[in-house]
C-alpha cells in the first residue's frame, strides 16, 4: 500500500497499466510462494517462543493444567545452587572451547592462505564437521579412556601420570570443549579463510614495501582488516557452543557430581526426567537472555558490522 | 600514449620479479616455511587420527584390544565389530566377543535417518527456494520488511524452541514417529532462504524478462529458469542441510522412544549405553560410529570442491 503513491511518483505515466498489472499479480504470488515458509516461521520460531516465555510462569508437569504461578520459577532459579553450578560450567565450557577454537582456526586459516589454497587440504580440515556430535564423543571417549585409550597411553610413554579425562572434576568440562574445538575448528578455519580473501594483496604487497616481517603484518594488517569477520565468526560460534549438549550427554551425563552438567542438560533433566516443564521453561528464558546480552555485548566490542577496509 | 609511458616501467620492474626464481626458491625453502608445513601437518594429523583410530579399532577384535591396547594397526584383525552392529552375529557369539547381546536393529536406524534426513533436505530445500524467490524475484510492498522479519528468526536460540515444539509434536499425537522428528524443520530455515536469496538475486533479468515476454508465467519462470540456473547452490544447502539433519541428536532424542522412529545418532547414544559387564565393546562401538558417519564423509567427498568454496559465502555474507 504505502508504496503505490512513490510509485506513481517514480514510474512515470508511461504505461502505468501493464506494470501495475503485473505487480498487483506477484502480490499473489509472493503470498503463495511464501506459504509453507510462513508456516514453519509461525508455528515453529514464533509460537514456541511466546509459548516458552508463557510456560516459564507456571507450574505444569504436562499430566495436570498449568498453573499460573507468576515469578515463582524465576525466585526458585535464583536460589538454586546448581542452576549457578550450571552457570559457572557453561561458562567455563565456552571460554575454553571458543578460546582455544578461535585461536587454533585463525592459524589454519592463515596457514592455509600463506602455504596451499587447495581443496584437498581444505576439505581435509572440515572432515570432522561432517560427524555428529555423538560420533566425536564415542571416539574421544575411547581414546581418552584411563585404560585402553591411545590417550592415556601415549601420556604413559612420555613417563606422565595418567588423566582421569571424563572422571575427574577438573578435566571434564576442558576434554569436551577440546573434543568440540576438534569438531569445528575445520569449519571456523574455512569461515576465516574466506575473510583472508578479501582482504586486497595490495596491502600486504604495502607491508613487504615497509620492511614489515612475517609476524608484525599478521598483527598490524591481518588481524585489524579481519576483525569484522572475526567479530561475526566469534558470534556465531558463542551462540553455538553456548548450546552444548550432545557431547555431555554421551560421555558424561553431567558428571562427576555436577562438574559437567551444562546449562542445556540441566534444562533437559528438569522437562524429561522431573517432568518439571514450567521450570525447565523458565531455565531456557534464562539462557535466551544470556545469549541476547552476550550476542549485543560482542557485537559493541568487535563492531562486527563495520568494515575498515573501505 | 600517456598510457603507454607508464606501462614501460611497471612492466620492466615485474620482469626482474619473476626472473627472482633462485630468490623465490629460497623463500619456499625458509626455516619459517618449514615450521609453517610442520604446524600444518600436525594439525592435519590431529585432525585425522581419530577417524584411523575409529577404523583401527572396528577392525580389531575386542578381546585382544584389552590385551594389547598400544598397537597401531588393529590388533588381531576381525569383522566381528561390524558383524554385530548389522546384526549378523548369534546372541551367544556376541556376548563372547565382548558385545552387550542386546539385539540393535541397525538397518531399521539407518533406514530411519535416510527417511528423516532425505525427507528433511527435499521439503525444506524446496520451500526455502519457493521463499526465496518470493524475496528476491517477485515484486511486492513489504518485502524487505518481511524479509527482515525472517531474518530475525535467525537469532532464535535452538533450545529455546525445543521444548515448547516438543509440547506442540505431543498435541499433534506425532510423538515417537518419523513425522513428528522432521515436521519442525520441514518448512524453511531462515539460513537456507537467505542463502538462496543470494544467489537468485544473481540470475539475469534479461534471460527472465525474455521469458515473460514469451508468456512464460512466473511460476514457469521458477521452475525452468531460477532452479536450473541454480543447481549448484541448490546442491550446496542440500548437503548442509542434509549433513545437519543427519547429525541431529538432542531432537530425535526427546521426540524418538522406541525403534519405529530412532535415527542412528540416538541408536548410537543408546548402543554406548549398553555396556556388557566385561567393560564396553569398544570394537563394535567404533564399527557403529564408523558406519554412522560414512555416508555423510561419501556424500562429502562428492560434493567436497563445492561445498568447501561456498562455505565462506555462507558465513560471511
Amino acid at each position: 500500500m504505502s508504496d503505490s503513491p512513490a510509485t506513481a511518483t517514480v514510474a512515470p505515466a508511461r504505461s502505468s497499466a501493464a506494470p501495475r498489472r503485473r505487480r498487483r499479480d506477484d502480490r499473489r504470488l509472493a503470498l503463495i510462494f511464501l506459504l509453507p515458509a510462513t508456516i514453519g516461521l509461525v508455528v515453529f520460531y514464533f509460537w514456541p517462543l511466546v509459548r516458552g516465555i508463557a510456560l516459564s510462569f507456571t507450574s505444569w508437569d504436562i499430566l495436570t493444567p498449568a498453573q499460573f504461578i507468576g515469578l515463582e520459577n524465576y525466585a526458585r532459579m535464583v536460589a538454586d545452587p546448581v542452576f549457578w553450578n550450571a552457570v559457572r560450567v557453561t561458562l567455563l565450557y565456552v571460554i575454553i572451547n571458543i578460546g582455544i577454537q578461535t585461536v587454533v582456526a585463525l592459524i589454519i586459516a592463515v596457514l592455509m592462505q600463506r602455504l596451499s589454497q587447495s581443496t584437498l587440504l581444505r576439505s581435509l580440515v572440515l572432515a570432522p564437521y561432517l560427524v555428529s556430535n555423538v560420533v566425536a564423543a564415542l571416539v574421544f571417549f575411547w581414546i581418552l579412556d584411563f585404560q585402553l585409550g591411545i590417550g592415556n597411553q601415549l601420556l604413559a610413554w612420555l613417563g606422565l601420570d595418567r588423566i582421569g579425562f571424563f572422571t575427574s572434576e577438573a578435566w571434564v568440562i576442558p576434554t569436551i570443549a577440546l573434543i568440540n574445538v576438534w569438531r569445528h575448528m575445520g569449519y571456523t578455519a574455512l569461515l576465516i579463510f574466506a575473510g583472508l580473501q578479501t582482504i586486497p594483496h595490495s596491502v600486504y604487497e604495502a607491508a613487504k614495501v615497509d620492511g614489515a616481517s612475517e609476524v608484525r603484518t599478521f598483527f598490524s594488517v591481518t588481524v585489524p582488516l579481519l576483525r569484522p569477520i572475526l567479530g561475526l565468526v566469534l558470534i556465531i560460534s558463542v551462540i553455538g557452543s553456548f548450546q552444548v549438549f550432545d557431547t555431555v550427554a554421551v560421555t558424561t551425563n553431567g558428571g562427576p557430581v555436577d562438574a559437567s552438567r551444562v546449562l542445556q542438560l540441566y534444562i533437559y533433566d528438569n522437562a524429561f526426567a522431573q517432568f518439571d516443564f514450567g521450570y525447565a521453561s523458565a531455565l531456557s528464558v534464562a539462557l535466551l537472555l544470556v545469549l541476547v546480552a552476550v550476542t549485543f555485548v560482542q557485537y559493541r566490542i568487535t563492531r562486527a558490522g563495520q568494515t575498515d577496509l573501505d | 600514449m600517456s598510457s603507454t609511458t607508464p606501462r614501460i616501467p611497471t612492466r620492466s620492474a615485474v620482469r626482474p620479479a619473476a626472473g627472482r626464481d633462485p630468490d623465490r626458491k629460497r623463500t619456499r625453502l625458509s626455516p619459517g616455511r618449514v615450521l609453517a608445513w610442520v604446524v600444518m601437518i600436525v594439525i592435519l594429523a590431529i585432525t585425522l587420527f581419530p577417524f584411523y583410530w575409529m577404523l583401527r579399532t572396528a577392525l580389531s577384535s575386542n578381546s585382544a584390544l584389552y590385551a594389547n591396547s598400544q598397537s597401531l594397526l588393529p590388533v588381531d584383525l576381525s569383522w566381528g565389530g561390524f558383524e554385530r552392529v548389522f546384526g549378523l552375529q548369534s546372541t551367544e557369539e556376541a556376548i563372547a566377543q565382548g558385545g552387550s547381546g542386546a539385539s540393535i536393529d541397525f538397518w531399521r536406524y539407518l533406514l530411519n535417518s535416510v527417511a528423516v534426513a532425505t525427507g528433511i533436505t527435499a521439503c525444506q530445500v524446496f520451500f526455502s527456494a519457493m521463499a526465496a524467490y518470493a524475496f528476491s524475484r517477485l515484486r511486492w510492498a513489504g518485502r524487505n520488511q518481511v524479509f527482515s522479519v525472517f531474518l530475525l528468526s535467525l537469532m532464535v536460540p535452538q533450545i529455546f524452541t525445543l521444548l515448547p515444539n516438543f509440547l506442540l509434536i505431543r498435541e499433534l499425537g506425532l510423538i515417537d514417529t518419523l513425522v513428528g522428528i522432521m515436521l519442525p524443520s520441514l518448512f524453511m530455515t531462515p539460513f537456507a532462504i537467505f542463502f538462496l536469496r543470494q544467489f537468485f538475486m544473481n540470475v539475469s533479468t534479461e534471460v527472465e524478462e525474455a521469458a515473460l515476454i514469451d508468456g512464460a508465467s512466473k511460476v514457469r519462470v521458477f521452475f525452468v529458469l531460477i532452479i536450473p540456473l541454480s543447481v549448484g547452490p541448490i546442491a550446496t544447502i542440500s548437503i548442509l542441510t542434509y549433513i545437519t539433519a543427519w547429525n541431529d541428536y538432542f531432537w530425535p532424542l526427546m521426540v524418538s522412544y522406541t525403534d519405529e522412529s530412532r535415527v542412528l545418532t540416538v541408536a548410537l547414544g543408546n548402543f554406548n549405553e549398553q555396556t556388557p559387564q566385561t567393560g564396553p565393546d569398544w570394537a563394535g562401538l567404533m564399527a557403529a560410529t564408523l558406519v554412522a558417519a560414512l555416508p555423510m564423509l561419501l556424500l562429502f567427498m562428492a560434493f567436497a570442491k563445492r561445498v568447501v568454496s561456498s562455505i565462506g559465502f555462507s558465513g560471511i555474507k
